[in-house]
């Protein structure tokens, strides 16, 4: 490992030498969220979406919450990539670029932890 | 920043669909990324009590608010299509022109059944309950 800062990451030119891990994991994401999302799409098209007791039952039962639970975790990770990728081909570098990137990554930060917190406290109230 | 010399952009191509259909992969997932700040809003009221969430459903499900979703269910069934598609690109499968423009026919029409489908699903829940 060198100390030296190459000239090209000083300018904010040339690589940051992770895109590979960046794309690998959007695929990765991709082909887990494929069956979840036709899991997810269909489970809750047949709910009776206004009972509440109902709903809360279905989303604690047996694999619910861990599903829905890694189903909310990969899109937000997902969506963190695909928007991260959107803003830096559209938007200049020097502008509202790096706002929207932070604002992208904590807001999907945010929507994981809420998704995995709600889907928990939902499962765990019976079992309290 | 604009001295220095620039690839040719989008600008200098003839237009072909299947353009079209690289640019909508695009907005359908910003699409669902909005449809997924609705589904942890959903969740996060369902763990909050009946109560939450019957405030909440006033929202979700009424009218204006199913046609947000019947949108949000058509740019799933296109991102997943033609998500499919970019995962053949990425195994090497279905570069050819010929075969890249058929199977952006395939991915449209795939979508539309499979979205009609779903929406249908959503209103006639909408009706059977109200």
């Amino acid at each position: 490992m060198s100390l030296r800062a190459p000239l090209r990451q000083v300018l904010s030119h040339g690589s940051a030498r992770d895109g590979v891990s960046h794309w690998w994991v959007q695929r990765v994401t991709a082909v887990a969220l494929a069956p979840l999302s036709v899991w997810l799409v269909l489970a809750m098209l047949g709910l009776p979406a206004a009972d509440h007791a109902a709903v809360s039952a279905w989303i604690a039962s047996g694999l619910h919450p861990v599903l829905l639970a890694l189903t909310v975790a990969l899109a937000a990770w997902h969506g963190w990539l695909g928007l991260s990728i959107v803003i830096e081909d559209y938007l200049p570098q020097n502008g509202p670029r790096i706002v929207l990137l932070l604002l992208s990554t904590f807001l999907n930060a945010l929507l994981a932890a809420s998704g995995i917190y709600a889907v928990l406290r939902i499962a765990l109230r019976g079992a309290s | 920043m604009a001295e220095r010399p620039l690839s040719p952009h989008v600008t200098v191509y003839k237009w072909a669909y299947t353009m079209t259909l690289s640019i909508l992969h695009r907005i359908s997932g910003i699409a669902l990324f909005a449809a997924l700040v609705v589904m942890v809003i959903w969740l996060m009221a369902a763990a909050g009590g009946a109560h939450t969430y019957a405030a909440a459903m006033d929202v979700l499900a009424s009218l204006p608010f199913k046609c947000l979703i019947a949108i949000a269910l058509l740019a799933l069934c296109y991102h997943f299509c033609n998500g499919l598609r970019h995962l053949a690109w990425d195994l090497g499968f279905g570069f050819e022109r010929m075969q890249a423009r058929r199977s952006a026919v395939l991915v449209v029409v795939v979508t539309l059944l499979a979205a009609v489908a779903l929406i249908y699903a959503l209103f006639r829940v909408a009706v059977g309950r109200a």
